[in-house]
């Protein structure tokens, strides 16, 4: 047997998140006592490696490697850097939150750069194999990072429902594409693919039966109705600083394999699984605002508004072309800057012994900080969709690729939701604005460098609102 | 070539496979529904005998039955789960979770038929043919990326399990300097007051 040595280049920026991962966690075991802030600056440094490599390593081709398990193409740089960025500021935003409560300081960033390694896995995926892995590399860490604050027994709970419905994935993903191997004999994407063209007619129920337990698994790791269960339950148990972490990140890599999956893998069963995500497109964006109204707690109010969020990204990948597909990497790369600063302001909002997560908590925010205020104002208004910032445009793609696919119906319900969700943005707004404070005391428990972030994170969504080229160009060239 | 005897090995492992499996959930004694579990695996292991690859087929009794299995059996005899409370609901929902379940069955009965696969039974291979030799070639070339991954998963997997269960060095009697050295009278002392009693 002939072998050639696959071409590891390509995948330099996963190799190096994994030698630096090992450096922290050993950093942490040795030299934690001497110096207790190095792992979570080597996190830092790893995160920023790891995009200058990703960066560095672009090409405008597309390359297939280790033997078809791996590819590098335009969208899986772009949901790189995404993914590293966001994991860079989540670190940002939660260093004092892990400080000050009973969480393993070490053990959280080699935790949290495991799961960003898988998700870069599982962006580059190119054959069943390396997909399922990363998947797994990615959802086995978070489970542990919920539990993580070990005396608080609804993290513990959290945990176990998060993990419940990680492993009905990962199952209804295996054999749906265990379906599809039996079909096509083959694991490799491209492959499968290739296949797909000159199926006998015979095969194509089976192939249409595996598909559907593949949208079930993406649905899944998406967080999108009828399959979100327990997904504000996980989001409200987990400490803030991990929900800041497992509603961001993951939301990207689970795009991602859809987009393989879907996109890539099964382009001729596009009215098949079209089908399918328009009744998860609806059922989400109906559930997400609807039960979103009633809640009192702000991060499960985020949490309905998350699984919403998916529906309108789903609208994007559902209406079937190009355009559409661009603008629903554009959504679920807006959606995940907006709740990194929402979830990210609870987390830093949150001080020693006390959580700043129930809206009541946020009322009267402008006396108590009125730049805090004002940062979270951009992100509730961004996240209900109002112009010029960057939530509307995502939004408007969307709609406007739902439109160019003659699904003119959809696109009306998807407004008539959107409006309705603005109601509930505009609570946490009239909140902070309009009620008086329950404690006049001002709130300056945040440090510089988490200031800097946050506001970072706030304007950025204005500026991406005004120029919203600078990604959606980039979006568009990827398909 | 027409074996009815491998016809034979074959219908009564499966269906032995799909009994076991059943009463693992069905029975009341978690014990015994390990051990059924254990059963599963026997005859899961003698269907891959019969497609010829023996060393899926050992591994799987080797790593699983012998140490995965028995290790199952002693966290489910060390926790004593009260079975009897989990299953309170459990006729309950009886009927819409049967009705769920055939309902599936026979889809999936309807579209998981031969005729949908167009299925080859695979080649027979000659004595001198070495499985493990073709399976490490493959796991270390073709699949070698894969390979790495999952060593991934394993180091994943142990860092999140000792940061769960670990709790800080706790049986060592070393003395911490800078704790005792900032102790605090009021940590230590308690001026408790004593109701005196008159004396008759």
């Amino acid at each position: 047997m002939n072998f050639v040595i696959p071409d590891v280049v390509p995948a330099i920026p996963e190799i190096f998140m994994l030698a630096m991962t090992c450096i922290v966690l050993l950093s942490g075991l040795f030299l934690q006592r001497r110096y207790p802030s190095l792992p979570y600056m080597l996190s830092l440094l790893a995160l920023v490696g790891a995009v200058v490599l990703t960066v560095a390593l672009y090409k405008h081709t597309t390359e297939i490697t280790f033997h078809n398990s791996y590819i590098i193409d335009h969208i899986g740089s772009i949901l790189k850097v995404t993914i590293l960025g966001t994991c860079f500021f989540v670190f940002l935003y939660c260093r004092r939150y892990v400080a000050d409560r009973n969480i393993l300081n070490t053990e959280f960033y080699v935790l949290c750069l495991f799961s960003v390694l898988g998700m870069m896995v599982l962006v580059s995926a190119y054959s069943f194999i390396s997909l399922y892995l990363g998947l797994e590399i990615f959802s086995l860490p978070l489970y542990a990072l919920i539990a993580l604050q070990r005396d608080a027994a609804r993290s513990a709970e959290a945990a176990m429902k998060y993990f419940i419905m990680g492993a009905v994935a990962s199952g209804m993903l295996l054999y749906g594409l265990s379906m599809i191997y039996g079909a096509t004999k083959s694991v490799d994407i491209a492959v499968v693919s290739q296949v797909l063209t000159s199926v006998p007619a015979s095969q194509n129920l089976i192939l249409v039966f595996g598909l559907v337990f593949v949208v079930v698994g993406v649905a899944f790791k998406l967080g999108g109705a009828p399959f979100h269960m327990w997904v504000p339950d996980v989001y409200e148990g987990a400490p803030s600083a991990v929900t800041l972490f497992i509603a961001t990140a993951p939301k990207i890599a689970a795009f991602a394999m859809a987009v393989r999956l879907l996109v890539d893998m099964m382009p001729l069963y596009q009215v098949e699984w079209q089908h399918m995500l328009i009744v998860v497109a609806l059922v989400s964006m109906a559930i997400g605002n609807f039960v979103a109204i009633v809640q009192t707690n702000l991060k499960r109010m985020l949490a309905y508004s998350s699984i919403a969020h998916m529906g309108y990204m789903s609208l994007g990948l559902l209406s079937g072309n190009a355009q559409g597909y661009s603008a629903a990497s554009f959504y679920i790369i807006v959606y995940t800057i907006m709740s990194l600063g929402a979830f990210g302001m609870v987390t830093i909002l949150s001080g020693k012994g006390f959580e700043m997560e129930t809206i009541n908590d946020y009322k009267g925010l402008n006396s108590r900080n009125p730049w805090l205020a004002f940062i979270m104002l951009l992100l509730m208004f961004s996240m209900a969709g109002v112009p010029p910032i960057a939530g509307f445009f995502a939004k408007l793609g969307v709609i406007e690729s739902l439109v160019e696919a003659h699904l003119v119906w959809l696109a009306v319900l998807a407004l008539v939701f959107a409006i309705i969700g603005a109601y509930y943005y505009l609570r946490v707004v009239k909140v902070m604005y309009f009620d008086a404070p329950e404690h006049q005391s001002r709130i300056d428990t945040t440090s510089m460098d988490t200031r800097i972030a946050i506001s970072a994170n706030g304007l950025f969504i204005l500026v991406l609102g005004i120029f919203p080229g600078i990604i959606f160009n980039l979006c568009k060239a990827a398909f | 070539m027409y074996n009815w005897l491998t016809d034979c090995v074959f219908y009564v492992a499966a269906a032995l496979l799909v009994v076991s499996s059943l009463l693992v959930i069905t029975s009341r004694n978690p014990v015994r529904s390990v051990l059924f579990l254990v059963l599963c695996f026997f005859c899961s292991s003698i269907l891959w005998m019969l497609l010829e690859a023996e060393f899926l087929a050992l591994v799987l009794i080797f790593v699983y039955v012998g140490a995965v299995m028995t290790l199952f059996l002693f966290v489910v005899m060390m926790l004593h789960i009260d079975l009897e409370k989990l299953k309170t609901n459990f006729v309950r929902y009886l009927p819409i979770g049967a009705l769920i379940v055939l309902g599936m069955i026979g889809l999936m009965g309807y579209i998981i038929a031969p005729e949908h696969f167009s299925l080859l039974a695979p080649a027979h291979h000659g004595a001198d043919y070495s499985n493990i030799k073709e399976l490490g070639t493959a796991l270390y070339t073709h699949y070698v990326y894969p390979f790495e991954l999952a060593a991934v998963i394993l180091i994943v997997a142990i860092i999140s399990a000792i940061s769960l269960a670990h709790r800080g060095p706790r049986g060592r009697k070393s003395q911490d300097v800078p704790s005792q050295l900032n102790i605090q009278r009021n940590d230590r002392v308690r001026l408790v007051d004593v109701p005196a009693e008159k004396k008759e």
